[in-house]
């Protein structure tokens, strides 16, 4: 199902690569204008939890000259050999804003048990002063909820290939949206803290700890719903690009 | 009928007529080999089956025919770097012709019209990366203000086992894929222990406030460096009897690596650079840029090996040759000095302006960016570095070329004499020296982290040529925004570097402008057409930091009135 929605996205950015890339063959013998497609597989990873074992994603293609382009983005967990607890896509347009961020445009989709729901989505994307990755993200819903959600994550060298790496991510919900479980405020965040070791720069395995917590009226629905509203795991993964 | 083909001959045996007029022809071919550098077999693109291709010899007031054959099967060109001749015999694809396809031969004629140490290379995709580059050595008519017993090519480069397309993919997807040399938390801890805690974590903030790092020296790593094409280990060695004067020419055939230059117990006096002839001047050790060649004389009076020393400004390696009496011999090959770190006094006012842009909302980072604070982790060296004014006037310090307080001015290793852009005095003076008639700002400008490369801000892909008209001496005027060196190449014309020695100002076909400088040249516009004017470390041209220059005849007044 996932790997469907996938190749069909995919197919929707290559499109729009091939729009967008039709001026830059003028100019063959520079490469200052080409399109660069990068695969990047931010977080592959296994978490052990209480319970079940869950396999999570997080990874984003991005088809794009210097200044523009496509990216589209999927993260998602699922039980381990079960169906997708959740899943999300995004496709978006990104324009280079500054030196350092991407403002991004796009939709999202959603797919999970239940119902699901497709939002407008409207961000940054870059590196932030002190080395911060960033993602900042609103998203407005089919239900007209608005949302947002920051994400943050900083390498800590240890040596030239052993990195320490935090990240924090939080969302906040503007409205409740109660049929898929989200209250108003502050929603949910999660941090965790990987320990990855760069057997090369595009492959990386790490280990670490993940912790995700709900907050206010989402932690209530999750609670009536009888899930847990707190949940650490050790997560074992990789991380890779090309 | 006849008659014209008998008009044609006799036409045909004039032209060859003038007495002493002298012709060679050449053939290059361009294929593919695997060659085995490093230990690993990888596919290398050779000119007559060698790497680099062979030194191509030539007499100044020779007529050349150089025909270049592509076995590749991707086009190639082949660009003749320093030479002076008509703009479609420069071998620039898209500029000056439309390259050569695969299977085909193309013919360059041109008159050679110079002398001196020059060097060849394909100006199509990473080919030079790859190995199409090779030496040029020209027999002036005259006889040469020196003496020497004998004389050797010193081609330095650096080579992968990636190709150049892989290294250009990796720094747009990272831009410091290659830099395993970042600042970690022990090296912090390090800081900490010298600095003090405070000095320690003001300087990672404000590196940290621009997203740059101090170590940012080289954007590509992971090379091995070599010397006429042999690596370290294999040691190409220069046979000399002892007294006799060896004159070495240093060409820098590399893709994206400087090098400091020395020869451990002997003297260098430098006579020519860039092909052409300097007042001499002895140094210890001299950095060479990327595209640039210098000639230098030394006399071994021992006899013994010497190390021919060219350690990389990255500090990541060196390549290493040795002067010796007789084959196999070898000397001290000396221990590589620590990296160099990047000051404050390498950003310039515009790349701190930069952060104003860059700072987005939320995310302020107007601590970072506080003068004062920065300036306090240097001291007063950094202080001044921000006034452009006192840097434009230090042109009689000793470390000229680089910004007061710059991390990257090199000093020799023996703490002698360093050789500096204001050491070269052209040898005769320019018979044209005058007031440039006009002045043209280029400033050097980039966007570190995403990997492009840009003159004014412009890519070229985006840039209108630059336009000149033929007879106008331009004034060009580099100011580098960006915290990397970047070796300057104009094609067709000279660049007369002024470093305030006036009419004996040098002409060179490459200068060096280092990060917060600015440096000025003056370009006797004297050849008509379009050429490429571009920063010769072979990613940064690649990403865009290129320019067309177009030289237009100049509107005749009278006409008009």
């Amino acid at each position: 199902m996932t790997v469907k929605k996938t190749a069909c996205a995919s197919a929707l950015l290559l499109g729009a690569t091939l729009a967008l890339g039709v001026s830059s063959l003028a100019s063959a013998e520079m490469k200052d204008d080409s399109i660069m497609t990068k695969f990047m597989l931010d977080r592959f990873e296994v978490r052990h939890q209480d319970g079940d074992d869950l396999l999570s994603w997080e990874a984003q293609i991005n088809a794009r000259t210097d200044y523009q382009g496509m990216a589209f983005k999927t993260s998602g967990e699922r039980l381990n050999n079960g169906p997708a607890e959740s899943a999300e896509h995004q496709l978006l347009y990104q324009r280079l804003v500054s030196d350092f961020f991407d403002a991004q445009f796009g939709i999202r989709y959603d797919n999970q048990p239940g119902p699901s729901r497709t939002y407008a989505v409207a961000g940054l994307q870059g590196l932030a002063p002190y080395w911060f990755e960033v993602d900042a993200n609103l998203f407005l819903s089919d239900e007209g909820d608005a949302s947002a959600r920051i994400e943050a994550e900083y390498d800590l060298l240890l040596t030239q290939k052993l990195v320490l790496q935090p990240s924090a991510e939080i969302t906040v919900a503007f409205s409740d949206d109660e049929e898929i479980g989200v209250g108003s405020g502050l929603s949910s965040a999660e941090v965790g803290i990987r320990l990855r070791y760069e057997l090369s720069r595009k492959f990386v395995p790490y280990v670490g700890i993940n912790w995700e917590k709900s907050f206010g009226d989402t932690a209530d629905f999750a609670r009536a719903e009888g899930e847990d509203t707190e949940v650490g795991s050790l997560v074992i993964g990789v991380s890779a690009w090309f | 009928m006849r008659f014209r083909m008998m008009q044609g001959l006799i036409l045909a045996i004039a032209s060859l007529a003038p007495i002493g007029a002298m012709a060679g022809t050449y053939d290059l071919v361009i294929d593919e080999q695997i060659v085995n550098i490093t230990g690993k077999d990888k596919k290398a693109m050779t000119i007559n089956g060698q790497l680099p291709g062979p030194t191509l010899r030539f007499k100044e007031g020779e007529d050349v025919t150089i025909n270049v054959t592509n076995r590749l099967d991707v086009d190639s060109s082949i660009h003749w770097h320093g030479i002076l001749l008509p703009y479609q015999m420069d071998g620039v694809p898209g500029i000056s012709f439309d390259g050569i396809k695969p299977g085909e031969t193309f013919s360059y004629q041109f008159p050679i019209k110079q002398s001196g140490t020059y060097w060849y290379h394909s100006h199509s995709g990473f080919q030079e990366q790859e190995g199409v580059f090779g030496s040029i050595v020209i027999e002036a008519e005259k006889r040469e203000p020196f003496k020497v017993d004998r004389e050797y090519v010193v081609m330095l480069s650096d080579w992968s086992d990636e190709t150049g397309d892989q290294i250009f993919a990796n720094l747009k997807a990272q831009s410091d894929y290659y830099n395993y040399s970042q600042q970690t938390a022990g090296d912090f801890f390090d800081d900490v222990k010298t600095k003090g805690w405070s000095a320690a974590f003001k300087d990672r903030l404000s590196w940290g406030s621009m997203r740059m790092m101090p170590t940012d020296i080289a954007d590509v790593s992971g090379y091995t460096f070599l010397m006429n094409g042999k690596a370290p280990e294999t040691n190409w060695t220069a046979l000399f009897e002892k007294g006799e004067r060896i004159r070495l020419r240093f060409i820098n055939g590399s893709a994206m690596s400087y090098f400091d230059v020395r020869i451990p117990g002997l003297e260098m006096t430098v006579v020519q650079s860039d092909g052409n002839n300097v007042q001499p001047v002895t140094v210890d050790e001299f950095r060479i840029a990327v595209a640039e060649t210098y000639d230098v004389i030394v006399r071994p009076r021992e006899d013994k090996a010497f190390t021919i020393f060219a350690e990389s400004v990255s500090r990541t390696g060196y390549a290493r040759g040795t002067l010796a009496p007789r084959e196999g011999m070898a000397a001290e090959v000396p221990e590589q000095r620590d990296s160099q770190l990047l000051t404050m006094s390498d950003m310039s006012m515009a790349s701190m302006g930069g952060m104003d842009h860059s700072s987005m909302a939320g995310m302020e980072n107007m601590k970072g960016m506080d003068h004062s604070k920065m300036a306090g982790m240097e001291g007063m060296a950094g202080m001044e570095a921000m006034d452009h004014s006192k840097m434009m006037m230090g042109a009689s310090s000793a470390n000229s070329d680089y910004a007061p307080g710059s991390g990257l001015a090199p000093e020799a290793a023996n703490g002698g004499k360093f050789l500096v852009y204001a050491d070269l005095k052209a040898q005769t003076p320019f018979a044209d020296y005058r007031e440039p008639d006009r002045e043209i700002e280029l400033r050097l400008t980039g966007n570190m982290e995403r990997y492009f490369w840009s003159i004014n801000g412009i890519k070229y892909s985006d840039a209108e040529p630059v336009r000149l008209k033929m007879g106008e001496r331009v004034r060009i005027k580099f100011v580098n925004d960006t915290m990397m060196m970047h070796p300057m190449h104009l094609h067709g014309m000279w660049m007369q570097l002024d470093k305030g020695n006036g009419r004996f100002n040098p002409l060179k076909h490459t200068v060096n402008v280092a990060p917060n400088t600015t440096l000025t040249v003056d370009v006797p516009v004297d050849a008509l057409g379009q050429w490429a004017f571009h920063c010769h470390l072979m990613y940064h041209m690649a990403a865009g930091m290129f320019r067309k220059v177009i030289v237009e005849e100049a509107v005749v007044q009278t006409a008009a009135q």
